[in-house]
Protein backbone atom coordinates (compact mmCIF):
# COMPACT_ATOMS: atom_id res chain seq x y z
CA UNK A 1 0.00 0.00 0.00
CA UNK A 2 1.33 3.41 -0.88
CA UNK A 3 0.90 6.56 1.16
CA UNK A 4 -2.46 8.12 0.40
CA UNK A 5 -2.47 11.90 -0.01
CA UNK A 6 -5.15 12.56 2.60
CA UNK A 7 -4.19 9.67 4.86
CA UNK A 8 -7.90 8.97 5.20
CA UNK A 9 -7.92 5.19 4.60
CA UNK A 10 -5.17 4.65 7.15
CA UNK A 11 -6.90 6.89 9.68
CA UNK A 12 -10.09 4.93 9.13
CA UNK A 13 -8.27 1.63 9.56
CA UNK A 14 -6.78 2.88 12.82
CA UNK A 15 -10.21 3.98 14.07
CA UNK A 16 -11.60 0.58 13.17
CA UNK A 17 -8.82 -1.27 14.99
CA UNK A 18 -9.20 1.01 18.01
CA UNK A 19 -12.92 0.16 18.14
CA UNK A 20 -12.54 -3.55 17.48
CA UNK A 21 -9.39 -4.41 19.41
CA UNK A 22 -9.00 -1.39 21.70
CA UNK A 23 -10.54 -3.08 24.73
CA UNK A 24 -8.45 -6.19 24.32
CA UNK A 25 -5.21 -4.25 23.79
CA UNK A 26 -5.91 -1.93 26.71
CA UNK A 27 -6.86 -4.77 29.07
CA UNK A 28 -3.63 -6.54 28.19
CA UNK A 29 -1.57 -3.38 28.69
CA UNK A 30 -3.13 -2.71 32.09
CA UNK A 31 -2.26 -6.28 32.97
CA UNK A 32 1.46 -5.59 32.55
CA UNK A 33 1.52 -1.88 33.50
CA UNK A 34 -0.88 -2.07 36.47
CA UNK A 35 -1.92 1.51 35.75
CA UNK A 36 -5.01 2.32 33.70
CA UNK A 37 -3.97 5.91 32.95
CA UNK A 38 -0.49 4.91 31.79
CA UNK A 39 -1.98 2.13 29.66
CA UNK A 40 -4.50 4.54 28.12
CA UNK A 41 -1.85 7.19 27.39
CA UNK A 42 0.59 4.66 25.93
CA UNK A 43 -2.07 3.15 23.69
CA UNK A 44 -3.00 6.65 22.47
CA UNK A 45 0.69 7.29 21.76
CA UNK A 46 0.84 4.06 19.78
CA UNK A 47 -2.25 4.97 17.75
CA UNK A 48 -0.75 8.37 16.92
CA UNK A 49 2.50 6.73 15.96
CA UNK A 50 0.60 4.26 13.77
CA UNK A 51 -0.87 7.14 11.79
CA UNK A 52 2.65 8.33 10.90
CA UNK A 53 4.24 4.94 10.21
CA UNK A 54 1.36 3.26 8.44
CA UNK A 55 0.86 6.23 6.16
CA UNK A 56 4.49 5.90 5.20
CA UNK A 57 4.80 2.12 4.90
CA UNK A 58 1.26 0.80 4.78
CA UNK A 59 -0.47 -1.39 7.32
CA UNK A 60 1.74 -3.99 9.04
CA UNK A 61 0.92 -7.67 8.74
CA UNK A 62 -0.39 -7.84 12.29
CA UNK A 63 -1.64 -4.33 13.17
CA UNK A 64 -2.88 -5.22 16.67
CA UNK A 65 0.45 -6.81 17.56
CA UNK A 66 2.28 -3.77 16.16
CA UNK A 67 0.20 -1.46 18.35
CA UNK A 68 0.81 -3.61 21.39
CA UNK A 69 4.55 -3.56 20.92
CA UNK A 70 4.70 0.18 20.30
CA UNK A 71 2.39 0.89 23.25
CA UNK A 72 4.71 -1.05 25.54
CA UNK A 73 7.73 0.91 24.29
CA UNK A 74 5.82 4.17 24.74
CA UNK A 75 5.05 3.09 28.31
CA UNK A 76 8.77 2.56 28.96
CA UNK A 77 9.46 6.05 27.58
CA UNK A 78 6.78 7.58 29.74
CA UNK A 79 8.10 5.85 32.85
CA UNK A 80 11.65 6.98 32.07
CA UNK A 81 10.51 10.56 31.72
CA UNK A 82 8.44 10.51 34.91
CA UNK A 83 9.69 12.43 37.94
CA UNK A 84 10.10 9.38 40.15
CA UNK A 85 12.30 7.58 37.68
CA UNK A 86 14.36 5.81 40.31
CA UNK A 87 11.31 4.33 42.02
CA UNK A 88 10.07 3.04 38.69
CA UNK A 89 13.33 1.42 37.63
CA UNK A 90 12.19 -2.06 38.63
CA UNK A 91 9.02 -1.68 36.58
CA UNK A 92 10.99 -0.44 33.59
CA UNK A 93 13.38 -3.40 33.79
CA UNK A 94 10.39 -5.74 33.92
CA UNK A 95 8.81 -4.09 30.88
CA UNK A 96 12.03 -4.25 28.89
CA UNK A 97 12.30 -7.93 29.69
CA UNK A 98 8.71 -8.47 28.53
CA UNK A 99 9.41 -6.44 25.44
CA UNK A 100 12.32 -8.70 24.48
CA UNK A 101 10.26 -11.85 24.91
CA UNK A 102 7.12 -10.57 23.28
CA UNK A 103 8.45 -9.32 19.96
CA UNK A 104 7.73 -12.65 18.33
CA UNK A 105 4.80 -13.69 20.49
CA UNK A 106 2.46 -10.80 19.65
CA UNK A 107 0.48 -12.61 17.00
CA UNK A 108 -3.09 -11.28 17.13
CA UNK A 109 -4.57 -14.30 18.87
CA UNK A 110 -1.81 -14.48 21.41
CA UNK A 111 -2.52 -11.06 22.85
CA UNK A 112 -4.06 -12.05 26.16
CA UNK A 113 -7.65 -11.12 26.79
CA UNK A 114 -8.00 -9.51 30.19
CA UNK A 115 -11.18 -7.63 29.41
CA UNK A 116 -13.11 -9.33 32.21
CA UNK A 117 -10.68 -7.80 34.73
CA UNK A 118 -10.98 -4.47 32.95
CA UNK A 119 -14.79 -4.59 33.10
CA UNK A 120 -14.77 -5.37 36.83
CA UNK A 121 -12.34 -2.51 37.49
CA UNK A 122 -14.33 0.00 35.40
CA UNK A 123 -17.62 -0.98 37.07
CA UNK A 124 -16.34 -1.03 40.65
CA UNK A 125 -19.06 -0.01 43.11
CA UNK A 126 -16.66 2.49 44.72
CA UNK A 127 -16.90 4.60 41.55
CA UNK A 128 -19.81 6.87 40.77
CA UNK A 129 -22.34 5.21 38.41
CA UNK A 130 -22.01 7.75 35.62
CA UNK A 131 -18.24 7.46 35.86
CA UNK A 132 -18.48 3.67 35.52
CA UNK A 133 -20.62 4.09 32.41
CA UNK A 134 -18.19 6.53 30.82
CA UNK A 135 -15.09 4.55 31.75
CA UNK A 136 -16.55 1.28 30.43
CA UNK A 137 -17.56 2.90 27.14
CA UNK A 138 -14.08 4.41 26.79
CA UNK A 139 -11.89 1.53 27.98
CA UNK A 140 -13.82 -1.61 27.07
CA UNK A 141 -15.88 -0.46 24.07
CA UNK A 142 -13.21 1.87 22.66
CA UNK A 143 -15.57 4.84 22.17
CA UNK A 144 -13.85 8.19 21.90
CA UNK A 145 -14.09 10.57 24.85
CA UNK A 146 -15.87 13.12 22.65
CA UNK A 147 -18.45 10.55 21.56
CA UNK A 148 -19.20 9.69 25.18
CA UNK A 149 -19.42 13.36 26.14
CA UNK A 150 -21.86 13.98 23.27
CA UNK A 151 -23.97 11.01 24.26
CA UNK A 152 -24.38 12.45 27.75
CA UNK A 153 -24.59 16.09 26.59
CA UNK A 154 -21.48 16.87 28.63
CA UNK A 155 -18.62 19.18 27.70
CA UNK A 156 -15.69 17.25 26.17
CA UNK A 157 -13.24 18.66 28.69
CA UNK A 158 -15.47 17.74 31.65
CA UNK A 159 -15.80 14.18 30.39
CA UNK A 160 -12.03 13.89 29.86
CA UNK A 161 -11.49 15.12 33.43
CA UNK A 162 -14.00 12.63 34.79
CA UNK A 163 -12.15 9.77 33.06
CA UNK A 164 -8.76 10.92 34.33
CA UNK A 165 -10.08 11.20 37.90
CA UNK A 166 -11.58 7.73 37.68
CA UNK A 167 -8.36 6.10 36.43
CA UNK A 168 -6.49 7.92 39.15
CA UNK A 169 -8.85 6.60 41.82
CA UNK A 170 -8.57 3.03 40.52
CA UNK A 171 -4.79 3.21 40.84
CA UNK A 172 -4.54 5.12 44.11
CA UNK A 173 -7.41 3.52 46.02
CA UNK A 174 -6.13 0.05 45.20
CA UNK A 175 -9.09 -1.17 43.16
CA UNK A 176 -7.81 -4.59 42.19
CA UNK A 177 -7.23 -5.52 38.57
CA UNK A 178 -8.66 -8.96 39.18
CA UNK A 179 -11.82 -10.91 38.57
CA UNK A 180 -13.40 -10.97 42.06
CA UNK A 181 -13.44 -14.24 43.94
CA UNK A 182 -16.37 -16.04 45.55
CA UNK A 183 -16.36 -13.52 48.40
CA UNK A 184 -17.32 -10.39 46.49
CA UNK A 185 -18.64 -12.00 43.31
CA UNK A 186 -22.36 -11.30 43.77
CA UNK A 187 -22.03 -7.59 44.64
CA UNK A 188 -19.37 -6.91 42.05
CA UNK A 189 -21.31 -8.69 39.28
CA UNK A 190 -24.45 -6.79 40.27
CA UNK A 191 -22.53 -3.55 39.80
CA UNK A 192 -21.25 -4.61 36.36
CA UNK A 193 -24.73 -5.61 35.20
CA UNK A 194 -26.24 -2.38 36.53
CA UNK A 195 -23.70 -0.32 34.59
CA UNK A 196 -24.37 -2.21 31.34
CA UNK A 197 -28.14 -1.88 31.77
CA UNK A 198 -27.69 1.82 32.49
CA UNK A 199 -25.85 2.21 29.17
CA UNK A 200 -28.68 0.38 27.43
CA UNK A 201 -31.36 2.50 29.07
CA UNK A 202 -29.55 5.73 28.20
CA UNK A 203 -29.79 4.72 24.56
CA UNK A 204 -33.32 3.39 24.89
CA UNK A 205 -34.74 6.44 26.63
CA UNK A 206 -33.22 8.78 24.08
CA UNK A 207 -34.64 7.01 21.05
CA UNK A 208 -37.44 9.56 20.60
CA UNK A 209 -35.34 12.66 21.17
CA UNK A 210 -32.88 13.96 18.64
CA UNK A 211 -29.85 13.81 20.88
CA UNK A 212 -26.62 12.48 19.50
CA UNK A 213 -26.32 9.02 21.02
CA UNK A 214 -23.49 6.79 19.91
CA UNK A 215 -25.83 3.82 19.55
CA UNK A 216 -25.64 3.11 23.25
CA UNK A 217 -28.11 0.20 22.96
CA UNK A 218 -25.78 -1.57 20.53
CA UNK A 219 -22.80 -0.95 22.80
CA UNK A 220 -24.65 -2.37 25.80
CA UNK A 221 -25.66 -5.47 23.86
CA UNK A 222 -22.09 -5.86 22.63
CA UNK A 223 -20.94 -5.71 26.25
CA UNK A 224 -23.58 -8.26 27.26
CA UNK A 225 -22.39 -10.65 24.55
CA UNK A 226 -18.79 -10.13 25.59
CA UNK A 227 -19.64 -10.94 29.21
CA UNK A 228 -21.49 -14.16 28.28
CA UNK A 229 -18.38 -15.17 26.34
CA UNK A 230 -15.92 -14.30 29.08
CA UNK A 231 -18.02 -15.73 31.92
CA UNK A 232 -20.25 -18.44 30.46
CA UNK A 233 -22.95 -20.13 32.53
CA UNK A 234 -23.81 -17.14 34.73
CA UNK A 235 -27.64 -16.93 34.52
CA UNK A 236 -28.00 -13.25 35.44
CA UNK A 237 -25.59 -12.24 32.66
CA UNK A 238 -27.71 -14.27 30.23
CA UNK A 239 -30.82 -12.72 31.75
CA UNK A 240 -29.54 -9.19 31.19
CA UNK A 241 -28.46 -9.92 27.61
CA UNK A 242 -31.85 -11.51 26.92
CA UNK A 243 -33.66 -8.53 28.46
CA UNK A 244 -31.73 -6.07 26.28
CA UNK A 245 -32.20 -8.16 23.12
CA UNK A 246 -35.95 -8.42 23.72
CA UNK A 247 -36.36 -4.68 24.36
CA UNK A 248 -34.19 -3.91 21.36
CA UNK A 249 -36.21 -6.25 19.12
CA UNK A 250 -39.18 -3.90 19.52
CA UNK A 251 -37.28 -0.70 18.68
CA UNK A 252 -38.83 -0.22 15.22
CA UNK A 253 -42.34 -0.35 16.68
CA UNK A 254 -41.73 1.86 19.72
CA UNK A 255 -41.76 5.26 18.07
CA UNK A 256 -44.67 6.57 16.00
CA UNK A 257 -44.52 8.64 12.81
CA UNK A 258 -44.47 11.91 14.79
CA UNK A 259 -41.70 10.71 17.10
CA UNK A 260 -44.13 9.80 19.89
CA UNK A 261 -43.70 6.79 22.17
CA UNK A 262 -46.10 3.95 21.38
CA UNK A 263 -47.24 1.64 24.18
CA UNK A 264 -47.34 -2.15 23.95
CA UNK A 265 -51.05 -1.81 23.20
CA UNK A 266 -50.60 0.41 20.16
CA UNK A 267 -47.38 -1.01 18.71
CA UNK A 268 -47.50 -2.71 15.30
CA UNK A 269 -46.23 -6.14 16.29
CA UNK A 270 -45.33 -7.04 12.70
CA UNK A 271 -42.44 -4.56 13.09
CA UNK A 272 -40.93 -6.56 15.94
CA UNK A 273 -37.64 -8.21 15.02
CA UNK A 274 -38.39 -11.93 15.15
CA UNK A 275 -34.77 -13.07 15.04
CA UNK A 276 -33.92 -10.86 18.00
CA UNK A 277 -36.92 -12.20 19.91
CA UNK A 278 -35.98 -15.83 19.17
CA UNK A 279 -32.45 -15.23 20.45
CA UNK A 280 -33.68 -13.43 23.57
CA UNK A 281 -36.30 -16.05 24.42
CA UNK A 282 -33.85 -18.93 23.95
CA UNK A 283 -31.32 -17.17 26.18
CA UNK A 284 -33.72 -16.53 29.06
CA UNK A 285 -35.05 -20.08 28.88
CA UNK A 286 -31.52 -21.44 29.10
CA UNK A 287 -30.76 -19.09 32.00
CA UNK A 288 -33.87 -20.05 33.99
CA UNK A 289 -33.03 -23.73 33.55
CA UNK A 290 -29.91 -23.17 35.61
CA UNK A 291 -32.22 -22.84 38.62
CA UNK A 292 -30.82 -19.57 39.96
CA UNK A 293 -33.47 -16.98 39.05
CA UNK A 294 -32.69 -13.29 39.48
CA UNK A 295 -34.09 -9.88 38.69
CA UNK A 296 -32.74 -9.71 35.13
CA UNK A 297 -33.93 -13.20 34.20
CA UNK A 298 -37.42 -12.49 35.55
CA UNK A 299 -37.68 -9.16 33.75
CA UNK A 300 -36.55 -10.87 30.54
CA UNK A 301 -39.14 -13.61 31.09
CA UNK A 302 -41.86 -10.95 31.37
CA UNK A 303 -40.80 -9.28 28.12
CA UNK A 304 -40.57 -12.71 26.53
CA UNK A 305 -44.24 -13.36 27.32
CA UNK A 306 -45.17 -10.11 25.56
CA UNK A 307 -42.81 -10.77 22.67
CA UNK A 308 -44.34 -14.14 21.91
CA UNK A 309 -47.96 -12.95 22.10
CA UNK A 310 -49.48 -12.12 18.69
CA UNK A 311 -51.74 -9.28 19.93
CA UNK A 312 -52.22 -7.15 23.05
CA UNK A 313 -55.69 -8.68 23.64
CA UNK A 314 -54.23 -12.18 23.84
CA UNK A 315 -51.65 -11.30 26.54
CA UNK A 316 -51.47 -13.80 29.41
CA UNK A 317 -51.75 -11.19 32.18
CA UNK A 318 -52.05 -13.80 34.90
CA UNK A 319 -48.63 -15.13 33.94
CA UNK A 320 -47.17 -11.63 33.84
CA UNK A 321 -48.63 -10.74 37.25
CA UNK A 322 -47.11 -13.96 38.61
CA UNK A 323 -43.66 -13.07 37.25
CA UNK A 324 -43.87 -9.57 38.75
CA UNK A 325 -44.79 -11.21 42.04
CA UNK A 326 -41.60 -13.30 41.82
CA UNK A 327 -39.64 -10.19 40.92
CA UNK A 328 -40.99 -8.37 43.99
CA UNK A 329 -39.51 -11.17 46.10
CA UNK A 330 -35.97 -10.51 44.77
CA UNK A 331 -35.95 -6.89 45.95
CA UNK A 332 -38.07 -4.56 48.02
CA UNK A 333 -38.99 -2.33 45.11
CA UNK A 334 -42.51 -0.82 44.88
CA UNK A 335 -42.06 -0.37 41.10
CA UNK A 336 -42.39 -4.15 40.68
CA UNK A 337 -45.65 -4.02 42.61
CA UNK A 338 -46.82 -1.15 40.40
CA UNK A 339 -46.22 -3.30 37.34
CA UNK A 340 -47.95 -6.27 38.93
CA UNK A 341 -51.00 -4.06 39.54
CA UNK A 342 -51.01 -3.01 35.87
CA UNK A 343 -50.98 -6.67 34.80
CA UNK A 344 -53.74 -7.53 37.27
CA UNK A 345 -55.85 -4.60 36.03
CA UNK A 346 -56.37 -6.53 32.79
CA UNK A 347 -57.59 -9.54 34.78
CA UNK A 348 -59.62 -7.90 37.57
CA UNK A 349 -60.52 -4.56 35.99
CA UNK A 350 -59.35 -0.97 36.67
CA UNK A 351 -61.42 -0.31 39.82
CA UNK A 352 -59.86 -3.17 41.77
CA UNK A 353 -56.42 -2.07 40.51
CA UNK A 354 -56.98 1.50 41.75
CA UNK A 355 -57.59 0.11 45.24
CA UNK A 356 -54.34 -1.86 44.99
CA UNK A 357 -52.40 1.34 44.23
CA UNK A 358 -53.14 2.88 47.64
CA UNK A 359 -50.54 0.98 49.72
CA UNK A 360 -47.65 1.92 47.39
CA UNK A 361 -48.74 5.53 46.72
CA UNK A 362 -46.57 6.98 49.50
CA UNK A 363 -43.42 5.22 48.30
CA UNK A 364 -43.89 6.39 44.70
CA UNK A 365 -45.03 9.96 45.36
CA UNK A 366 -42.29 11.42 43.08
CA UNK A 367 -42.41 8.65 40.46
CA UNK A 368 -43.86 9.72 37.11
CA UNK A 369 -45.01 6.24 35.95
CA UNK A 370 -47.13 5.87 39.11
CA UNK A 371 -49.31 8.79 38.00
CA UNK A 372 -49.35 7.64 34.38
CA UNK A 373 -50.65 4.25 35.56
CA UNK A 374 -53.14 5.88 37.92
CA UNK A 375 -54.37 8.15 35.11
CA UNK A 376 -54.81 5.23 32.74
CA UNK A 377 -56.75 3.27 35.36
CA UNK A 378 -59.04 6.25 36.10
CA UNK A 379 -59.64 6.71 32.37
CA UNK A 380 -60.49 3.04 31.94
CA UNK A 381 -62.77 3.20 35.00
CA UNK A 382 -64.75 6.07 33.42
CA UNK A 383 -63.40 8.84 35.67
CA UNK A 384 -61.84 11.32 33.19
CA UNK A 385 -61.60 14.20 35.70
CA UNK A 386 -59.46 12.14 38.07
CA UNK A 387 -57.47 10.88 35.08
CA UNK A 388 -56.82 14.45 33.99
CA UNK A 389 -55.35 15.38 37.39
CA UNK A 390 -53.10 12.33 37.40
CA UNK A 391 -51.83 12.98 33.85
CA UNK A 392 -50.99 16.58 34.77
CA UNK A 393 -48.98 15.34 37.76
CA UNK A 394 -47.20 12.80 35.53
CA UNK A 395 -46.34 15.52 32.99
CA UNK A 396 -44.94 17.72 35.77
CA UNK A 397 -42.66 14.90 36.92
CA UNK A 398 -41.58 13.81 33.43
CA UNK A 399 -37.90 14.04 32.50
CA UNK A 400 -37.99 13.77 28.71
CA UNK A 401 -39.73 15.51 25.84
CA UNK A 402 -40.94 12.35 24.15
CA UNK A 403 -42.46 11.21 27.45
CA UNK A 404 -44.18 14.57 27.90
CA UNK A 405 -45.54 14.43 24.34
CA UNK A 406 -46.91 10.95 25.00
CA UNK A 407 -48.61 11.96 28.26
CA UNK A 408 -50.04 15.15 26.75
CA UNK A 409 -51.50 13.06 23.93
CA UNK A 410 -53.21 10.81 26.50
CA UNK A 411 -54.51 13.86 28.36
CA UNK A 412 -55.98 15.37 25.21
CA UNK A 413 -57.63 12.10 24.23
CA UNK A 414 -59.69 12.06 27.44
CA UNK A 415 -63.42 12.65 26.95
CA UNK A 416 -65.17 15.69 28.46
CA UNK A 417 -63.64 19.12 28.89
CA UNK A 418 -60.99 20.15 26.38
CA UNK A 419 -57.41 20.00 27.60
CA UNK A 420 -56.01 23.12 29.22
CA UNK A 421 -59.20 24.18 31.00
CA UNK B 1 -1.48 -1.39 51.00
CA UNK B 2 -2.60 0.58 54.00
CA UNK B 3 -6.03 2.13 54.36
CA UNK B 4 -7.42 4.46 56.99
CA UNK B 5 -11.01 3.95 57.98
CA UNK B 6 -12.43 7.18 59.43
CA UNK B 7 -15.53 6.55 61.51
CA UNK B 8 -18.14 9.31 61.40
CA UNK B 9 -21.00 9.35 63.86
CA UNK B 10 -23.83 11.72 64.67
CA UNK B 11 -23.33 12.71 68.34
CA UNK B 12 -27.07 13.25 68.78
CA UNK B 13 -27.83 9.63 68.03
CA UNK B 14 -24.99 8.03 69.99
CA UNK B 15 -25.90 4.99 72.04
CA UNK B 16 -26.09 5.94 75.76
CA UNK B 17 -23.48 4.04 77.82
CA UNK B 18 -26.06 2.71 80.30
CA UNK B 19 -28.27 1.07 77.65
CA UNK B 20 -28.19 -2.59 76.62
CA UNK B 21 -27.45 -1.46 73.03
CA UNK B 22 -24.19 0.04 74.24
CA UNK B 23 -23.02 -3.35 75.48
CA UNK B 24 -23.95 -4.94 72.17
CA UNK B 25 -22.10 -2.22 70.25
CA UNK B 26 -18.95 -2.63 72.34
CA UNK B 27 -19.24 -6.38 71.85
CA UNK B 28 -19.40 -5.68 68.11
CA UNK B 29 -16.15 -3.71 68.32
CA UNK B 30 -14.49 -6.51 70.26
CA UNK B 31 -15.47 -9.06 67.60
CA UNK B 32 -14.30 -6.72 64.84
CA UNK B 33 -10.94 -6.13 66.56
CA UNK B 34 -10.40 -9.87 67.05
CA UNK B 35 -11.22 -10.49 63.38
CA UNK B 36 -8.79 -7.78 62.24
CA UNK B 37 -5.99 -9.24 64.35
CA UNK B 38 -6.75 -12.84 63.38
CA UNK B 39 -6.72 -11.91 59.66
CA UNK B 40 -3.53 -9.90 60.07
CA UNK B 41 -4.95 -6.62 58.76
CA UNK B 42 -4.89 -4.63 62.03
CA UNK B 43 -2.31 -1.83 62.15
CA UNK B 44 -3.95 0.66 64.51
CA UNK B 45 -7.33 1.77 65.72
CA UNK B 46 -8.82 3.88 68.47
CA UNK B 47 -11.86 5.82 69.50
CA UNK B 48 -11.62 9.58 69.92
CA UNK B 49 -13.01 11.80 72.68
CA UNK B 50 -16.02 13.82 71.45
CA UNK B 51 -15.50 16.76 69.11
CA UNK B 52 -16.24 19.15 71.99
CA UNK B 53 -12.77 18.29 73.33
CA UNK B 54 -11.05 19.19 70.06
CA UNK B 55 -8.66 22.07 69.52
CA UNK B 56 -7.97 23.41 66.05
CA UNK B 57 -4.41 24.59 65.52
CA UNK B 58 -3.27 26.97 62.79
CA UNK B 59 0.09 28.65 62.26
CA UNK B 60 -0.23 32.09 60.67
CA UNK B 61 2.72 34.44 60.20
CA UNK B 62 4.78 32.18 62.41
CA UNK B 63 2.31 32.44 65.29
CA UNK B 64 0.39 29.52 66.61
CA UNK B 65 -3.33 30.23 66.85
CA UNK B 66 -5.70 27.87 68.57
CA UNK B 67 -9.45 27.60 68.44
CA UNK B 68 -11.97 25.69 70.47
CA UNK B 69 -13.60 22.79 68.70
CA UNK B 70 -13.59 21.57 65.13
CA UNK B 71 -13.60 24.17 62.36
CA UNK B 72 -16.92 23.25 60.83
CA UNK B 73 -20.34 22.43 62.16
CA UNK B 74 -21.34 19.14 60.63
CA UNK B 75 -23.91 16.66 61.74
CA UNK B 76 -21.51 13.72 61.54
CA UNK B 77 -18.27 13.98 63.44
CA UNK B 78 -15.09 11.97 63.45
CA UNK B 79 -15.42 9.48 66.28
CA UNK B 80 -12.59 7.05 65.73
CA UNK B 81 -10.38 5.37 63.20
CA UNK B 82 -8.65 2.21 62.12
CA UNK B 83 -5.65 1.59 59.94
CA UNK B 84 -5.83 -1.66 57.99
CA UNK B 85 -3.21 -3.37 55.88
CA UNK B 86 -5.13 -4.95 53.00
CA UNK B 87 -4.49 -6.40 49.56
CA UNK B 88 -6.94 -4.12 47.79
CA UNK B 89 -9.94 -1.82 48.17
CA UNK B 90 -12.47 -4.66 48.20
CA UNK B 91 -10.76 -6.16 51.23
CA UNK B 92 -10.60 -2.77 52.97
CA UNK B 93 -14.31 -2.23 52.31
CA UNK B 94 -15.08 -5.68 53.70
CA UNK B 95 -13.28 -4.91 56.99
CA UNK B 96 -14.66 -1.37 57.18
CA UNK B 97 -18.17 -2.80 56.89
CA UNK B 98 -17.53 -4.80 60.10
CA UNK B 99 -17.15 -1.60 62.15
CA UNK B 100 -20.35 -1.42 64.23
CA UNK B 101 -20.83 2.30 63.56
CA UNK B 102 -20.96 1.65 59.80
CA UNK B 103 -24.54 0.56 60.51
CA UNK B 104 -25.54 3.87 62.13
CA UNK B 105 -23.03 6.47 60.90
CA UNK B 106 -20.62 6.04 58.04
CA UNK B 107 -17.02 5.03 57.44
CA UNK B 108 -14.75 6.80 54.98
CA UNK B 109 -12.05 4.53 53.57
CA UNK B 110 -8.95 6.28 52.27
CA UNK B 111 -5.71 4.75 51.02
CA UNK B 112 -2.66 6.00 52.91
CA UNK B 113 -0.25 7.78 50.60
CA UNK B 114 3.05 6.09 49.86
CA UNK B 115 5.92 8.37 48.86
CA UNK B 116 8.40 7.08 46.35
CA UNK B 117 11.79 6.74 47.94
Amino acid sequence: MSASPAGAPVAEAIDRIARQDGGRLLSNLVGSLRDLQLAEDSLQDALESALVHWNRNGLPAAPAAWLMQVARRKAIDRLRRSANFRAKSAEIAHLIEMEKQSAAADEPDQIGDERLKLIFACCHPALDRKTCVALTLRSVCGLKTEEIADAFLDAHEAMAQRLVRARHKIAKAGIAYEVPGQDGWATRLESVLAVIYLIFNEGYASAGDRHIRADLCDEAIRLGRLLTELQPGEPEIEGLLSLMLLHHARRAARIGAAGEILTLETQDRSLWDRAGIREGVALVERALQRGRPGAYQLQAAIIAVHAETPSFAETDWQQIALLYGELARTADNPVYELNRIVALSYVEGPVAALARLRPIAMALVQYQPFYAVQADLFARAGQPDQARLAYRRAIDLSQSDSERRFLSGCLEALPGRPAGT
Amino acid sequence: MKYMALIYVNPDTLTPPDSPEFGRMMGGYQIANETYKRDGVWVAGDALQPATTATTVRVRNGRTETMDGPFAETKEQLGGFYIFDCADLDEAIKYAAMIPHAATGCVEVRPIMVFDR
